[in-house]
């Protein structure tokens, strides 16, 4: 599924929001987020067009055919156009930034150093355009946290717009570190709320090199502890790869023992994706060589009644003990499954391989 | 890029501060020939080689090992950074402290002394049925009531004890009812300490009704039961029985708990008597050690044993139990339990015969049915042989500031903490463990005590170094154990 594609425009502009929307006469249109008025551009198909001459408006390409009546796009007569919320999809996300304070070696979204504050102006607009029967939002980057203005108003506009929406955050929780930032965006008193965060190793040096960062895991779980004061729910995610997976079990310990009130851990497989192509010989390892350390983490933290969820793991890739941790956790627009998995009888609730698998995957992968 | 990364990331030694450590505060004790077990300020433990331990100390123990890792990890050393070891070991043990604050959460209530058995254990005086001179009046009730809600626990267990308590179930009735009218907001927990004996239908539905639950004592198969629990009638294990299976289809399962108190007849027979404890359904067996209290050390001739003994028949249990568990039946040990959860999660357990402070009086208080107030049940039985040492007063004379601010409580109570006493202060086991002040008392005349001589810290330093090596040894074991501590 493309997320982003060029269209043909008949008019000149800024890029500018647009959400899909049907009129009475079945018509497909585009309203713009910008007005307070309703403001109506026409839109249609490129593959229905007959090459009439008098259409006045934007031509989405077959790319797009997916859209549904109150998705939002970002158009751009000039370039690319990004579809940025799928109405009946499980995986939108507020895309705050492309700039990050870590460089982790594993990043599937590089960050960059660029001036791109006008990302969160557009997240404020299109959240009150949302639909309120979205289940779930996800909030990432890049990190969220660098603009912690924005990212109250954020969170704010969710909890009044989308009151019935759960909210995931994704961060590093470094500036966390600082309390006052946990206890303003507690204040927000968004009904539910849970930040994710990266912790890959029980030690600082690990976790730190991982991050590329010195002073992270300091501040991380600085972080952690503050949040956990202020009352806000966490997960921790750790990335499994050459650097992070022997110590799976004692990284389970740490947490059992310093981090008990998080809410859940997650343990994902690599997205061949970003940093990780660059990096990939100091990254990758079979999943089925981390088996033993894997189901060791699980039990330890299952014996601490700390929840636990494996992501991004085929579960033919996975020992049958682990497969009741497997969730279906790639989102709908990257995720596929691959040739060998033709035959496979238990593809309805394997989680499969994102995209980019095909970069490298286990030559293990059997279907069942 | 040997080592993979692309070249604008670093390596893995640019993130290591120094090859230099400092320790930080642990515990160490020879766990068997080459072993050490350390633990840490918040109770984590480590079995290690001598040999690292004698290099981790000499400071030439190498950053690139796995030992040196789970020390870093555990707060043993530290590589800079000894203020965020500070901080998450306080957060650990400030969590075992939770309930500190809550102050006493378990209140006995004896409300009569009377008693149909005569076992020769038997802690308190036992006198014949009809004596209702040793009821506890509703007067006296009254005012521990008013006593036990001066607690500021949100959470008050209320436990009735004897004699045999369902011989004054009127009064059960009447402070269960009164408690809940002055105390609507409060988390209540009732437990009837019974033999089961007198159980009707009536007690019963009334204990439905109030969310009692009951718990009764069942030593073993019938022969030995009968032999250590003598009534009239000789049928006490049958009438315990009878009782258990009514109190249970109309209470449920897990509303029924039982005890089981070991004698030197019991020293031979542990399997014996925990399959007893399968056999009719229990899913959870407490060894439990003898106190020396009361008619107990009257009749030490008879019922006595020494530690050694003991220890020999909680490992032959706990091993049988482990069998169990390997075969599927679900059976834990509950001493094992409680210890298993201090020495593998932060989490504050609530037994109050191990605690430090010593759970005497700030998370157990026991009102007598003649009013008398002892911070602990074995400060009760020593009374009951003429020393009233852990007599805290009498709840028609004294108020709630004279019982816990003007007695020997809280001197006792500082003085018995494991942190500071001598031969605990630097034991590893410290974390796990507690003190037990009245035991030290009754058995070396002396709240403190003497460690090398004393039974309680010999026993329990042996059943913790058992489970240690257990953990450490013994993986399929471990796997049990560990579940046992959730």
């Amino acid at each position: 599924m493309k997320l982003s594609s060029r269209i043909h425009c008949t008019f000149q502009s800024a890029p500018f929001l647009a959400r899909v929307e049907r009129g009475d006469d079945n018509a497909w249109y585009l309203r713009s987020l910008h007005s307070q008025s309703p403001q109506y551009i026409g839109m249609r198909w490129a593959e229905d067009v007959g090459g009439a001459g008098d259409f006045e408006g934007v031509e989405l390409p077959a790319d797009f055919r997916y859209l549904r009546e109150g998705d939002i796009l970002r158009i751009n007569p000039q370039g690319e156009t990004r579809v940025l919320y799928r109405k009946n999809s499980r995986h939108n996300v507020l895309f705050f930034t492309e700039r990050c304070n870590s460089r982790c070696l594993m990043c599937s979204q590089p960050p960059r150093e660029v001036d791109d504050r006008h990302l969160v102006d557009e997240i404020l607009h299109m959240i009150p355009a949302m639909s309120q029967d979205t289940t779930e939002l996800g909030i990432t980057g890049g990190e969220p946290t660098l603009q912690q203005d924005k990212l109250i108003k954020v969170i704010g506009a969710v909890r009044d717009y989308l009151p019935a929406t759960s909210l995931h955050m994704l961060s590093n929780g470094r500036l966390f570190s600082y309390l006052r930032l946990a206890e303003n965006v507690a204040a927000i008193r968004h009904p539910d709320f849970m930040i994710g965060i990266p912790l890959y190793a029980d030690t600082a040096d690990v976790h730190d090199f991982v991050v590329q960062a010195k002073g992270a895991f300091e501040q991380t779980l600085r972080g952690i502890l503050n949040l956990a004061r202020a009352g806000i729910r966490i997960e921790l995610r750790m990335v499994i790869h050459r650097q992070t997976y022997e110590r799976l079990p004692q990284f389970a310990r740490f947490v059992s023992r310093n981090l008990p009130f998080v809410d859940q851990v997650v343990l994902m497989g690599l997205e061949m994706t970003g940093y990780t192509r660059s990096n990939l010989e100091a990254l990758w390892v079979d999943p089925v060589d981390y088996q033993d350390p894997l189901e060791a983490c699980v039990q330890a933290l299952e014996e601490a009644a700390i929840p636990v969820h494996i992501f991004n793991h085929p579960l033919c890739l996975l020992r049958p003990a682990l497969h009741r941790f497997a969730r279906r956790s790639i989102s709908d627009w990257k995720n596929i499954y691959l040739p060998e998995c033709g035959p496979c009888t238990r593809k309805t609730e394997c989680g499969g391989f994102f995209t980019s698998a095909k970069l490298r995957y286990s030559v293990h992968v059997r279907p069942f | 890029m040997k080592s993979g990364l692309a070249e604008s990331f670093r390596p893995l030694e640019h993130y290591a501060s120094s090859t230099s450590y400092s320790l930080l505060p642990f515990r160490f004790l020879r766990l068997d020939r080459d072993r050490e077990v350390l633990t840490n300020l918040a109770g984590q433990h480590l079995v290690m080689p001598a040999s690292t331990v004698q290099a981790l100390v000499h400071r030439t123990l190498r950053p690139d090992t796995p030992h040196f890792r789970d020390l870093e990890a555990g707060h043993f050393l530290a590589r800079g950074l000894v203020d965020l070891h500070a901080e998450l070991l306080a957060a650990q043990i400030r969590t075992r402290r939770a309930r500190l604050p809550d102050f006493t959460a378990l209140h006995i209530f004896v409300v009569t002394l009377r008693c149909d058995h005569s076992c020769s254990y038997c802690q308190v005086s036992r006198v014949s049925e009809d004596r209702m001179s040793f009821d506890m009046s509703e007067d006296i009730a009254d005012r521990a009531i008013a006593l036990m809600l001066r607690s500021p626990s949100q959470q008050l267990k209320v436990e009735f004890q004897g004699g045999e308590s369902l011989l004054n179930f009127p009064l059960v009735r009447h402070i269960v009812r009164r408690t809940r009218e002055l105390a609507p907001d409060r988390n209540l927990q009732f437990v009837i300490a019974t033999n089961l004996a007198f159980l009707t239908d009536e007690m019963l539905d009334f204990c439905a009704d109030h969310g009692i639950g009951l718990s009764t004592s069942l030593d073993g198969p019938p022969d030995l039961h009968n032999a250590n629990r003598p009534r009239p009638g000789k049928d006490a294990y049958e009438r315990t029985i009878t009782g258990i299976r009514r109190a249970r289809e109309r209470l449920g399962l897990d509303e029924v708990s039982a005890l089981m108190t070991c004698t030197a007849a019991s020293l031979e027979q542990p399997e014996a008597i925990i399959d007893e404890y399968v056999r009719q359904g229990f899913r959870e067996i407490f060894l439990r050690y003898i106190s020396p209290y009361g008619f107990a050390l009257k009749s030490a001739v008879r019922t006595g044993y020494d530690t050694e003994r003991f220890l020999e028949f909680y490992r032959r249990g706990l091993a049988h139990i482990l069998h169990l568990n390997r075969e599927g039946v679900p059976l834990r040990e509950t001493y094992a339990s409680i210890l298993l959860r201090r020495m593998l999660t932060p989490f504050p357990t609530g037994y109050v015969d191990l605690q430090s402070p010593a759970g005497a009086g700030l998370s157990v208080m026991v009102y007598n049915y003649d009013g008398d107030v002892y911070a602990s049940d074995e400060g009760r039985m020593l009374a009951a042989m003429g020393d009233i040492t852990f007599r805290l007063g009498n709840v028609m004379r004294e108020t709630w500031e004279d019982l816990f601010l003007n007695s020997s409580l809280l001197d006792t109570a500082d003085r018995t903490m494991t942190e500071s006493m001598p031969g605990c202060s630097e034991c590893a086991f410290q974390p796990w463990c507690g003190s037990d002040p009245t035991f030290h008392y009754a058995t070396q005349g002396d709240a403190v005590g003497h460690r090398p001589t004393s039974a309680f810290c010999r026993r329990n330093m042996e059943i913790m170094r058992h489970l240690v090596l257990l953990l450490e040894d013994d993986p399929v074991a471990a796997r049990i154990l560990r579940h046992w501590a959730k």
